[in-house]
Parts: structure tokens; C-alpha cells; sequence
């Protein structure tokens, strides 16, 4: 039973369990949260997760968990570790099923009172152009070779047929392509799952969201991302739809065996793994790659059909509808970087699941007008409250392996959140706060309602004040979209 | 919470911060493996049409019971992909392979999605009502 006595503080926005906390923990684990919230996540089994997470073999550092953390399967929702390249293992559970699900932040110079008489055109446009809920399907059906093509090019598939600019892609993590993704370590069942579903949203807690840049914390910052108080931004939240829970799902059945093949013992079968230098780690590692370059893809294409609504509703009438782009992240995705672990430069398999990467000013890979102010880090809320942009930090490199948090954190369950509010009244009271809506069904309206979630303000205080991340914008939610 | 209870078989959903969790039970792994497949078309609020039937050969094998019933539910969420549905199934099940027909049709509505049906803390246990399983959905 961990309880709040099973910490050491660190200070008043981290705490750690130590490895001697249980004997199959090969690391420590370290919580980054308020006492508050640590006392929420202690509500369900979150850092038990995290304590299981911290026995796979060949982790490095600590296995870090994010203040928005709760509980998921095999890997908390929240959750970072970092397992030695090559012969540390990787996990597709501490990935998990919805692989490079992401958020892209799209921004305009158009201020809210020159498109507000349009809102209505636009949330209905924005529905219609990017199709969501349960089974959608998008306006394109891929053959084979032409999946395996994108699967490969990531967002420059969408670059050669005219659907991305090089900014697009220069602002997005990796440029919205990894290298080694290999669509023959992809099942025919991922394929077919994936040829349909490009374009398209998804349910759950997917969203489309237009906000306002609500206030700037960081001019500079803000400049350089191009945010402007008082002008409209464009959030897009999904992943690698079908295409990536298939691969998960293969690669979670296929490596059930490979545990008994490399004699590795774990304390819950979804946090199944191979060693990356193994046949079985290999595949799932370029398999995994194909389904991010699909995700990064697939908000690409999102986000390019989110700039025809904007163009069919306001071309003509506004002065500049514009939307460009702010930045693409990950926030479910296994990379290989180096990070300084007790002062050596060591190649590692981060694992984020449900965390995202924060890089500081100056680390690689940044694009140059992010170079000097760190990677922007898009956390969104929960429909009804703000969402955040932030940047990485120094600290956040040598803390949380370049980390920070992805959202608010669920924090009651979807039967409970039922219970709490109906769907059509959440709406009501949405639209009273100003806020449009749009949803799949009212049901799974209701079970994403901002009181499911923590308070994302609350959330990022911590990760600032813990110093893995800074505050660049707070945006307001205008107009949501939800699957 | 969902639940339902039929002679000595039967389903009951557990709470679950961010995803959808099904305790199980059933007198042998056969039951286990329908009953389950039942509770969760009903946490996906699954409707089909009668007028559109559909009958599918099924042959799955796996390295354990827990393996075969995560193989055989996550069938039946890709089937529900493409929008077909089943309610009757005719399954032998020997040791940890199935083989049998499912019979179903055409998919009309869903009010939910899952994307996947997990191990976590997956483990088919003898109980007082024969096995036992609590199996969680990624949702």
C-alpha cells in the first residue's frame, strides 16, 4: 500500500519513492506534484503503476511522473522512463494503444471580435470538414503502397500534395517524420484499419478546439510562436486512430512470449517488452514509428482541413483568417535520445505515455526561432477551462529526461462523471460561459466534462514551480469540436 | 454501472479513473470468453440490424487462457470496425485454442469506441463461481 508516508520530499513540488520501496524496483520513482495532487493520485492506483513501471529492465535515472498522472494500464497516464540503447527494453504498453497521439496549436493574427459574428459558420464548418465520433472515416481511402508511402514520410506526405508548408513542418516534433518506421513490421489488420481513417479525429478525448489567447506570460516567447493576446488560436488532440491501436495490440499479444524468451519478469503483463536490440524490440520499434508518422500525418491533414473551414467561412469577410502553425507534439511515443544521467551522456528509450517532451533553449532538433526560447509544450484543458502553452527548460532536461506534463489529468471516473452532469445540461452551461459545442453524443459529452478533470492551472503551477516547464500564453476555449 | 446477471454467468463494470474495467465470471473458459464479449457490446452501447445477418468462420489460438480471451474480444473490437456485430457464437474451445461460427449482423449504431483491450492485471482466476477475470479497456 503506498501511502503519502512512502515519499521523501523534495521539495514543495516533487517527491520520491525510493528504490528500496519494493524489492523488484531497479529504479527510483519521482513525482512531480503539489501535496494536493499527490494526495489525488495516491485516489487510484496511478503510482502503483509507476512502481511497476519502475522494475523493467535496463531503466536509467528514476521513472518520472507528471502532476496531471492517472491511473492507465500497465504505465500510469503521465508517466516517463528511460531504459539504456540498446540493450534496455522497450514497451509498447508504456507507449500505449494510441501511439503519437499529440496536440498541434495553429494560430491566427485575426482578433476574436472581427470573427465572432461567424462562430456559428465556423464550429459547424469545422465538424463538417474534419470528420470525428465512433467509426469515422476520412475523405481518403489509401491503397497499400500508398499507406506504407506515408507511413514512411510522415507529415511530408502531406508537404508533396500540397498540404503542408515547410513551416508546418519545421514547427512540429521530428518534423512530423521519424526515421526508421518500417510498414513490413506492420500487420495487414493495422493497414486495413489505417487506409480509411486519415483526416479524421476520432472520439473519446479527441477535440477540435478555436480559443483566444487569453494573456502572455512571455512576450518573447510568444512573439517568436507568433501568439497574440486577444486573436484566435486552433488546438487539434488525436492520434494514430485504428492504424496505432492495432499495432499496439499486435505487438502487446506478440511479446507476451518474448518476456519468457529473455527471462524477464514483470509485476503486470501489459507492461510486456523486448530489449531493443532484440528482433522482437526492433519490429515493435519501427512498427511504433509508422503509426507516429501516421498520427503526425493525420493532424497534418486535419489541420489542413481545418484551414479550408476557416477559408470557406471567413475568406472575404475578415481581414486575415490565416492560421499558421505553432507547434506539433507527441505525447504517447517511445524516442531515442541522450540525456546526462549522474553527469555521463547516455542514449536512452524515452518512453512518454501521456507526458510530453519539453526540450530547453538550445537542445537539438529545436527549429530556430525556438532555438533561444525553449520547445513549445501545449497542454490542454478539458473543454470548459484554459489550456496552457509552455516551453521546456534547462531543468526539464536534467530532471524529467526533457519532459513535462500533457493535459489536466483525468480525475473521476467516466460513470462518475455521468453522474455528476447530463450532457445536454453540460452544453447549456457552456454555452452560458460563452463556449460552442459540438459532440458525438451526449453521453461522451458528459463523461469528458471539465469536472472529470484536475485543474489544469493547478497542473501547470506545478510543473512551473517544480521548473520543468515555463508559462508562455494561456488560451480560453471559444468553439469546441469533440468525436 | 452496467451489469447483468444470467443464470451462472454474468458481467459487472468496475470503476476506472480514465478507461472502461469488466468483472467476469462463468462456469468454464467458453461462458468466460461470451459473457465478456456481451458485457462490453454493452458498455459500447452497440445497435445492429437483423435485416443485414452476417456469419464469420473464427479460429484463434494463444499462449494462455488470459492471451486467448484478450485475442478473442479484440477480434470482435476490430470486427465492430467494420460494422458487424455478433450475438450468437458457436465456439469449441480446447485448452487455448477456438475455433467456431459467429453469427450477427450489421452494426447501425455504437455510442462508444474502445481502442483496445488490455492485460493489465489480467488474470483468469477460480472463484466461488467458477472463473473469474476483471478485464480493462483502453478507451
Amino acid at each position: 500500500m503506498i501511502q503519502l508516508q512512502s515519499f521523501t520530499r523534495i521539495s514543495d513540488y516533487e517527491w520520491e519513492i525510493p528504490r528500496t520501496f519494493r524489492q523488484d524496483m531497479r529504479v527510483p520513482v519521482r513525482v512531480f506534484a503539489s501535496r494536493r495532487l499527490l494526495e489525488n493520485a495516491l485516489g487510484d492506483k496511478s503510482i502503483e503503476q509507476a512502481v511497476n513501471a519502475a522494475t523493467l529492465p535496463g531503466l536509467v535515472g528514476r521513472v518520472v511522473v507528471m502532476p496531471d498522472v492517472h491511473q492507465g494500464y500497465g504505465f500510469p497516464i503521465g508517466g516517463v522512463a528511460a531504459t539504456r540503447y540498446p540493450e534496455g527494453v522497450i514497451s509498447p504498453g508504456g507507449i500505449g494503444y494510441d501511439i503519437n497521439c499529440g496536440v498541434r496549436l495553429l494560430a491566427t493574427t485575426l482578433e476574436v471580435g472581427e470573427a465572432e459574428p461567424y462562430f456559428k459558420d465556423l464550429i459547424r464548418a469545422l465538424d463538417e470538414y474534419c470528420p470525428s465520433g465512433v467509426g469515422a472515416e476520412g475523405g481518403m481511402r489509401l491503397s497499400e503502397a500508398e499507406l506504407d508511402q506515408a507511413c514512411r514520410e510522415g507529415a511530408r506526405w502531406a508537404q508533396k500534395r500540397g498540404m503542408a508548408s515547410e513551416q508546418d513542418l519545421r514547427r512540429t516534433e521530428e518534423g512530423g517524420c521519424l526515421d526508421g518506421a518500417d510498414p513490413t513490421k506492420v500487420s495487414k489488420r493495422a493497414k486495413e484499419r489505417g487506409r480509411s481513417q486519415l483526416g479524421t479525429l476520432g472520439a473519446g478525448n479527441h477535440f477540435l478546439e478555436v480559443g483566444i489567447v487569453e494573456q502572455v506570460f512571455d512576450a518573447h516567447a510568444a512573439g517568436a510562436m507568433g501568439l497574440l493576446e486577444g486573436c484566435l488560436t486552433l488546438s487539434i488532440h488525436c492520434g494514430s486512430r485504428g492504424f496505432g491501436h492495432q499495432i499496439c495490440t499486435d505487438y502487446v499479444q506478440e511479446l507476451q512470449g518474448a518476456v519468457n524468451r529473455y527471462g524477464i519478469r514483470l509485476p503486470d503483463r501489459e507492461l510486456v517488452c523486448a530489449p531493443l536490440d532484440s528482433p522482437e524490440g526492433q519490429a515493435y520499434l519501427a512498427a511504433m514509428r509508422a503509426a507516429a508518422n501516421y498520427a503526425f500525418l493525420n493532424r497534418q491533414l486535419l489541420a489542413h482541413q481545418a484551414r479550408l473551414a476557416f477559408e470557406a467561412v471567413l475568406a472575404g469577410k475578415v481581414a486575415n483568417w490565416h492560421l499558421h502553425q505553432v507547434y506539433d507534439i507527441a505525447h504517447n511515443i517511445g524516442k531515442i535520445e541522450t540525456h546526462e544521467i549522474d553527469g555521463q551522456r547516455v542514449k536512452v528509450c524515452v518512453h512518454r505515455k501521456g507526458a510530453t517532451r519539453a526540450f530547453g533553449p538550445g537542445a537539438p532538433g529545436l527549429p530556430e526561432e525556438y532555438a533561444r526560447v525553449g520547445q513549445p509544450v501545449l497542454v490542454p484543458g478539458s473543454m470548459g477551462t484554459a489550456s496552457w502553452v509552455l516551453v521546456g527548460t534547462e531543468e526539464s532536461m536534467m530532471r524529467s529526461f526533457g519532459s513535462s506534463c500533457h493535459g489536466a489529468g483525468r480525475v473521476l471516473s467516466r460513470n462518475a462523471a455521468k453522474r455528476s452532469v447530463r450532457g445536454e445540461q453540460l452544453q447549456r452551461e457552456l454555452e452560458a460561459d460563452g463556449i460552442l459545442l459540438r459532440a458525438g453524443s451526449m453521453a461522451g459529452l458528459a463523461e469528458e466534462a471539465p469536472s472529470a478533470y484536475k485543474d489544469v492551472d493547478e497542473v501547470v503551477e506545478t510543473v512551473c514551480g517544480a521548473g520543468i516547464a515555463r508559462k508562455v500564453a494561456r488560451l480560453r476555449p471559444l468553439l469546441v469540436v469533440k468525436g | 454501472m452496467r451489469s447483468s446477471r444470467t443464470g451462472d454467468r454474468g458481467y459487472l463494470e468496475i470503476a476506472h479513473t480514465a478507461d472502461w474495467a469488466l468483472h467476469v465470471w462463468a462456469p468454464d473458459l467458453k461462458a468466460l470468453l461470451i459473457t465478456a464479449a456481451e458485457g462490453m457490446y454493452t458498455l459500447l452501447g452497440v445497435v445492429t440490424d437483423p435485416s443485414q445477418p452476417v456469419q464469420q468462420h473464427l479460429a484463434l489460438e494463444a499462449i494462455d487462457a488470459e492471451s486467448l480471451l484478450v485475442a478473442f474480444l479484440n477480434e470482435l473490437v476490430f470486427q465492430l470496425e467494420e460494422r458487424w456485430a455478433f450475438w450468437q457464437f458457436d465456439l469449441e474451445v480446447k485448452g487455448t485454442q477456438l475455433e467456431g461460427e459467429l453469427t450477427g449482423a450489421r452494426v447501425i449504431g455504437q455510442s462508444k469506441e474502445i481502442k483496445a483491450v488490455t492485460y493489465h492485471d489480467l488474470a483468469i482466476q477460480k472463484g466461488e463461481r467458477g472463473l473469474e477475470v476483471t478485464v480493462v479497456f483502453d478507451v
